[in-house]
């Protein structure tokens, strides 16, 4: 009955399949993330009060909090494609985990500016070594280590696969930093945002949060889409469907 | 083929490797040099004066030790990937881990040994107290092959592209922060008097597991890494 689930999944492995199927999400995907953080920014910047200490400062963490969701959520994904990669062979997820890297490297990197810009009024300087902080440097490094490593190689499929071996070493060394780091120095406020019991923030400052949470999901899904389809397009180029989508674009 | 018990093949690759170490004596000295030089800028970047000196010392002596094996990592398996030997180990019959913690074994023993053995004079030159002394050995007979070993796996990993230098560093980079943060903390306990075995025991934790992990690791990296 449910049969059709991984007849499905088995489907979109195959890279002409998954370049229509992603073609197709993109733009919803594109269209519901510019929504949803415009509503979001809109809530945060101009609608959520004051906070009674940090007045407007507070506001960066509808940017800042996101992204740093983000840059972890992204390599927990790419990790899961990595560990498919490695394990099935599967190509389509050697592309899905190396494509991932730049979008999380970049979230990281956007984490990191609108922290010290806060940082600056708030804790009376643009960079400490705090614990948080230093984990979230060391991501970024661990980012750019796999970029690096898989365009070290110069067959591309080799190069992912060694790429997603780091990725699978870089999770398991991801807790032991930041637990390291915690243990060395911390500064940084503790989580106020909880899945499990009561939230420690205003209800009028979480909903644009959780909003621009969404959004920044599917900016995500939105570029993974495209830079697949651009790297499928990329790998695949001696196959037949590539060729007629040439053609096809050629006609037009 | 013989089918060698596997005691035999180890003991075989580590005396091979011990016995190309030894031929090649001038590269051993390289780290060292390295090492020694580096400590020596210390005190001309920062000034000489005693106090300053003292309170750096164990970590100089800790981060300097560290990029001298970095310098060394990178020829790990160089010269057996350039003249075939290590496909041979990898087309072994024995189970390619334990061959490969030989290699490590032996790659501790020939660059990292003998820079413990210098650190005391590298403390020495920037005036680190006798009593620390011995806490920083300790720190770094347990940190430096926890770096070998998690070296050694992505130097596996790097093993089939041809320049690997920066690379190498920027991915080992993540890996050698706990490394570093325990072994300093360990150093800078010692210091001001307090108990200092609480960061050698996680130091200890982490290369027990790592002694387990590390070759099989570094094993499943190496057959990506060849396997073209």
């Amino acid at each position: 009955m449910a049969n059709w689930i991984p007849l499905w999944v088995h489907k979109l492995g195959s890279p002409p399949i998954f370049y229509r199927f992603a073609g197709a999400v993109r733009p919803w995907a594109l269209a519901l993330a510019a929504l949803l953080g415009a509503v979001a920014l809109y809530g945060g910047l101009v609608l959520a009060p004051q906070d009674r200490y940090q007045h407007d400062a507070y506001r960066i963490i509808f940017i800042h909090v996101p992204c740093a969701w983000m840059s972890l959520f992204i390599y927990g994904a790419m990790a899961v494609a990595s560990f498919v990669a490695l394990v099935w062979r599967v190509k389509l997820a050697e592309v899905v985990a190396m494509e991932s890297a730049p979008i999380g490297a970049a979230f990281t990197f956007v984490t990191l500016v609108t922290g010290s810009l806060w940082g600056k009024p708030m804790w009376g300087t643009w960079w400490t070594w705090d614990a948080r902080l230093t984990s979230e440097l060391v991501l970024l490094f661990l980012y750019l280590g796999v970029i690096g490593l898989y365009h070290a190689f110069e067959d591309r499929r080799q190069g992912a696969r060694a790429a997603a071996f780091l990725a699978l070493i870089g999770i398991v060394n991801v807790p032991i930093v930041h637990f390291s780091v915690n243990w060395w120095n911390t500064l940084h406020q503790g989580s106020t945002v909880r899945i499990l019991g009561p939230s420690k923030i205003s209800g009028d400052m979480l909903w644009p949060l959780l909003t621009m949470m969404v959004a920044t999901k599917c900016y995500y899904l939105a570029s993974l889409c495209g830079r697949v389809r651009a790297d499928l397009l990329e790998l695949e180029g001696g196959k037949d469907w590539v060729r007629r989508i040439a053609e096809a674009e050629e006609r037009a | 083929m013989s089918g060698a018990p596997l005691s035999r093949a180890c003991a075989a690759v580590l005396r091979r490797d011990l016995v190309l170490a030894w031929r090649r004596r001038g590269d051993l000295a390289m780290p060292v040099l390295y090492a020694l030089i580096v400590a020596t800028l210390f005190p001309f970047a920062l000034g000489p004066e005693d106090a300053l000196l003292q309170r750096i010392a164990g970590g100089v002596v800790l981060v300097t030790v560290l990029l001298a094996m970095l310098l060394a990592l990178d020829g790990m398996f160089r010269s057996d990937l350039e003249d075939g030997s290590l496909e041979q180990l990898v087309l072994s019959p024995q189970p390619l881990a334990p061959l490969l913690g030989m290699k490590i074994l032996a790659h501790w023993l020939a660059t990292a040994l003998p820079l413990i053995v210098v650190a005391p004079l590298l403390a020495g030159m920037l005036h680190l107290p006798a009593a620390v002394l011995p806490a920083l050995l300790l720190a770094l007979l347990l940190a430096t092959p926890l770096l070998s070993l998690l070296g050694a796996v992505l130097v596996a990993l790097t093993a089939g592209t041809r320049r690997s230098g920066m690379l190498l560093a920027l991915m080992l980079l993540p890996l050698c922060v706990p490394v570093v943060i325990f072994a300093a903390g360990a150093v800078a306990a010692a210091q001001q008097g307090l108990p200092w075995s609480a960061p050698v025991a996680w130091l200890g934790a982490g290369l027990a597991l790592a002694l387990v992990l590390a070759p099989l690791a570094c094993a499943v990296a190496l057959r990506i890494a060849l396997d073209a």
